[in-house]
This record gives structure tokens, sequence and C-alpha cells, in this order.
């Protein structure tokens, strides 16, 4: 992943998203966080609530996107979902995007053999897909929400630790980073002040083209039975415990999917749209 | 390139050592005692103290680790819990479906995302450019065993279009069985000339290949039109153009060559997530490889068998990288300076 070499700073760049994708990615996000924060408020039934006399009705005016094989609502625990999936998406990019930047503007800082070192281990990590070393970690923990953090989280720091790494190494040789060391500013203050601010902004267009990976990560483990377990509102678990009713009750299947496909295209589209705005010339990858 | 060749080398080998390392404090993450784990909960202090001393878990750490490389290394990977089997065994017969299976994906992947991403590029700013890039971005939005479950039930439960599971038609063991060169059944069967066997198995490839080959397609549809829109700003454009060449013979002539290089790389780096995404395809088509595997291993907690398809493709992960890199050493001379 090369960087650009000379990326402004967010808030400058931030007027110049006029790109429709953007916008609409944007929106698309509010939107769903909006849903998602407040479903306690707007759900028409709890998420839970179970119903055998109510099983498997297709959608109606009482049931917008009918109802599962245990009769609970599936509108109310595809907005519920939606807690479970974000909040999966921003506790993993923040454990992982503070663990990988400060690691890595600590390598591109010092350079030398702490950046191999701290280089070749992110190599490793780099070597198992996400959903693959996230596979192998869910088999040995218990599986639940937060081993779908943790083994997420595991497998997505190197990517930020690389990708500072390299922002970090260019700023360390700016005239001002020398000009600093000069005066005698210790290295971490340096690293605080100077390397860390200048090196987010590609950073933060990665958590935003990142966290539709996530998502749809956690949603394969809680797929596979790995993360999530009943009775959670999960999208993935949802879509595990419908599809062998697809057939004669295709609605059970087609909104948790259709949740898990919006949110990741929104958080694409937004994250794509940013990188225009803070590059031009770099137009997607 | 002799240098070069040699760091790469020596760079891809300490990953793989990483690897192998990583792989085994996975395996022993397993909360409590891994001998009352296999010997059961009722085990006498006397068996436990008979399963350590058999698997080596009295001895330090980094003995263990040696031991462990060690036996990778002359061929023992292990023995399944679940099936009873030497998992290298194991990986042996289910790799080669999978590799039909990501292969298939990505030739429809590059067939599909080049074309569609110079068109996307020749019509910058216009429908055809706006639609291309919805398509992909909803393509690298899809959740992939939703795309399986959906095409499965639309295009084989309902329209009977396609078989609904499986490689290729049983039954036909029986009447033209196969004989395995490859282990590659699509291969296997073209090679020897059984007919049957190869139409089956391609209509029951179409399916999962094709939701194998959207993420990658979408990918790569975005990454041609992303370098060719540079490379037509180019001055080497400025000059086909002043000279009156076409812009679509621009674009697919002069600019396509030099922005296929960073497709090369993309590939191989997709190559390995395809498979891992593939596990879920190959879950919902009842597919016979790694991940069919991989997912039964998770149901029995099969910790060795999981362990195994883990290392065998992150090592996969590795050498694709390798070979790529290489390539582009042989092709590009500035990548070896890298």
């Amino acid at each position: 992943m090369s960087t650009p070499a000379e990326a402004a700073p967010l808030r400058r760049t931030l007027p110049r998203v006029t790109d429709r994708f953007a916008l609409a990615g944007a929106v698309l996000i509010a939107l769903i966080a909006l849903a998602a924060l407040l479903a306690p408020w707007i759900a028409p039934y709890p998420p839970d609530e179970v119903n055998p006399f109510d099983s498997l009705r297709a959608p109606d005016g009482a049931h917008w996107f009918g109802t599962d094989a245990a009769g609970r609502d599936v509108f109310s625990r595809v907005l519920y979902g939606g807690r479970t999936s974000l909040f999966i998406a921003v506790t993993v990019l923040a454990v992982s995007a503070t663990a990988g930047v400060l690691l890595g503007v600590v390598a591109g800082y010092a350079g030398g053999w702490v950046r191999d070192v701290i280089m070749r281990v992110t190599d490793v990590f780099l070597a198992f897909p996400a959903l693959l070393l996230s596979v192998a970690l869910a088999v040995v923990l218990r599986p639940s929400v937060t081993t779908v953090i943790v083994a997420i989280a595991v497998t997505w720091w190197p990517w930020y630790a690389r990708l500072s790494a390299s922002m970090a190494a260019s700023i360390a040789t700016r005239p001002y980073v020398d000009a600093a060391r000069c005066l005698g500013v210790p290295a971490h203050m340096i690293i605080l002040r100077h390397v860390l601010p200048n090196s987010l902004t590609p950073v933060l267009v990665q958590v935003s083209l990142d966290a539709g990976g996530v998502i749809l990560t956690a949603a394969a483990l809680s797929y596979l039975g790995l993360g999530a377990q009943e009775p959670t509102a999960e999208w993935g678990l949802m879509v595990e415990q419908g599809q062998t009713l697809f057939t004669t009750n295709w609605w059970v299947v087609t909104f948790p999917g259709l949740a898990i496909l919006l949110t990741a295209f929104a958080f694409n589209v937004l994250g794509e749209g940013l990188r225009n705005a803070l590059d031009p010339r770099r137009i997607v990858t | 390139m002799p240098r070069y060749l040699i760091r790469r080398l020596g760079q891809a080998l300490l990953v793989m050592a990483g690897v192998v390392a990583l792989t085994f404090v996975i395996t022993r993450m397993v909360p409590g005692d891994p001998a009352v784990a296999y010997a059961g909960p009722k085990a006498t202090p006397e068996q436990l103290a008979e399963v350590r001393e058999r698997f080596g878990l009295d001895e330090p750490l980094w003995v263990q680790l040696g031991a462990y490389v060690t036996d990778l290394l002359s061929g023992d990977w292990q023995t399944s819990l679940h099936t009873r089997r030497p998992v290298l065994e194991d990986l042996y017969h289910a790799f080669p479906a999978s590799l039909e299976l990501v292969g298939a994906g990505l030739v429809i992947a590059v067939v599909t995302g080049i074309p569609v991403g110079v068109l996307a590029a020749r019509f910058k700013g216009r429908l055809p450019d706006f639609s291309v890039r919805l398509t992909s971005m909803l393509a690298v939005s899809l959740p992939v065993f939703w795309l399986a479950l959906a095409l499965q039930t639309v295009f084989a439960s309902h329209l009977g279009w396609f078989p609904v599971a499986g490689e290729y038609d049983s039954a036909l063991d029986t009447t033209s069985p196969l004989t395995l060169w490859t282990n590659i059944t699509l291969v296997d069967a073209l090679i020897t000339g059984n007919w049957p066997i190869f139409t089956s198995t391609l209509s029951h490839l179409v399916l999962p290949a094709l939701v194998v080959a959207a993420y990658p397609a979408g990918v790569i549809a975005q990454m041609v039109r992303a370098t060719l829109i540079e490379e037509a700003s180019q001055d080497h454009a400025r000059m086909e153009r002043a000279l009156g060449f076409r812009e679509t013979t621009i674009l697919t002539r002069f600019a396509l060559r030099p922005a296929l290089n960073p497709v090369l790389s993309l590939i191989a780096l997709v190559f390995a997530y395809a498979i891992v995404n593939g596990f879920l395809v190959e879950a919902v088509f009842n597919w016979p490889g790694l991940g069919r595997y991989a997912v039964n291993a998770i149901s029995h907690s099969d910790t060795p068998a999981v362990a195994g398809v883990t290392l065998l493709v992150a090592l996969v992960y590795v050498l694709a990288n390798l070979v790529v890199d290489l390539l582009q050493g042989v092709v590009d001379p500035r990548a070896r300076a890298r």
C-alpha cells in the first residue's frame, strides 16, 4: 500500500468533498447509525420476543420484514443487529488503528533495526487473511462478540502499522523535524507533536474504507457460528439461522443480508470519496 | 538481480518462520489444560501425566515449538480429531478443489474486471463510468455467504438452471470413473477426455465461481479504471493524442500495459483473500475444498485441522507474493530497488 506523499490535513480538504458518492455514503452511514442508536425506541417489538403463534409470517403491515422461525420480528432484529455490527466495527477499528499507528510511527521515525523488526512482525501478520486468522482464533477461544473483536483486531492492526510507518518515515526527514531535533526536543515529544498528527490523515481514510471490510468479516464469522451467539441479534447469525428457509421464507435471510450489504457499501463509498478528496490524482485503488 | 533475489527469498523465509510460530502460538492458546481436553475430564492424574509425556506437553514451550517445526518439515501435520486422518493428507485432497474454484473465479474476475475498468476510464465522469463505479462498489460490499445463498436459491433451487451443490454428479463415478493426475477435477477430466465429468463439473462450477469472482472483479475494475485514468494524463498519452490516435486506442494499446503491473500484484493479494472467501462459498455449495474441510473442522473444534488450513493458506499467500514480486523484478527493474 503506497501512501500519498503529500496529503493535506483533513480539515482543509473536508469542504472539498463534493463527490456525490461520498456524500451519499455519509448520509447513509448517518441514517444507519441513527437507526442502530435509536433501535430501542423505533423497533416495534423487542428483538428477542419469541412468539410461536406468529412464526414465519410474510412481511405485512404488522411485521414490515416478516417474522423468523421463532416468531421474532425481523425488522426489530435487523435494527438491533446494527448495534452489534457497528459496535464491533468501531471497537475493532479504534483498537487496531491505535495499536497500528503507534507501532508504525515509532518504526517509521526510529528507522534502522527498530523499523526492520516491527515491519517483519507486521509482514507475518499480513500473511494471514483477516478471516483466516479470525477463524483460527475463534476456534481456539470461545465464540462470542468479544472473540470476534479480538480476532479481527489482531489481523487488522498491521495495515495501519505499515501505512503510518511509511508516512512517519517521510515526515521524519522534513526540515521542521530536523529543527526540533536540533533544539533538543526529546524523541517521544517529536513523535507526539509532529510525526503523529501529520501521519494521521491517510489512516483516517483507511479507517473509513476498512469499516466495510470489518463489518463483512464480522458477519462472516457469525455466519460460521464463531461470533455472536443466540439470542443476540446479529446480521450474519440471522442469515445462518434462516438459510434453510430461503426457498420458502425469503424474508428471513434477505433483509439481514441487505443490511450487511448496505452498511458495507455506505462505508466503502464514503472511504473512496474521502480518498478522492484528499488526493484527486489517485482516484481509486 | 541475484542480490534482489536473495534478499527477497530471505525475507519470505523469515515471514514463513513467523507464520509457523504464530500458528503454533494460536494452537496453544486453548484455554485450560490441553492434556485434560484430550484425555477427558474423568482422566486420572496418571493418565494425564501419560498424555503430557506423549505429546511433550511437560517440555518448555520452545522445545515444543522446535518439535512442531521438525514435525511440519517431516510432513507430520498432526492428525485431525474429526476425520482421524493425517491433516496433510486431508489438505492434499481438499486443496485442489479449492484451487479449481478460486482459479475459475479469478479468471471470471479478470475477464470481466479489466474490460469494465477500461470502459469506465474511457467514459470517465459519464454514465458508463458511474454505473461501473456503483456496480464494482456493490460487488466489494456483498457478503459472500449471502450472495452464495441467494444465487443458489434463485438459479439452482427455483429455476433449476444449475445444480444445487457438490462438485460433480457422484453417479458419474461409477459410469465414467475419473483418473486422477493433478487432483483438480476439471483439469483431470479434460486431459483424460472424460466429457461426462467435465461438463458436470463445469455446470456445478458456474454459480460458486461467480460468487468467488464478485469481490476480485470489483477490485480489479476499480484498479484498472484508476491506473488508466492516471496513465491517460501522462506525457506519452498526450503525444499519442497529438499523433491522432483515438482515445480508445490510447487506453487499450498504450495505457493498459503499464496498468497491468499493479493489477498483477493485486491479484496475488486477492488470491489468498479469495481462498478464504471461498470457505464461505464452499460451505454453501458443499464444494469439497479447504473451506468445507475448515468449516467441518470448526464445528468439531478440530484444532489440528484448522491449524493445518491456516498454515497452508498463509504459506500459499507468502509464496504468491514472492512469485509476483520476482516476476515484477524481471519485468520492471525499478521494482528491485524497493
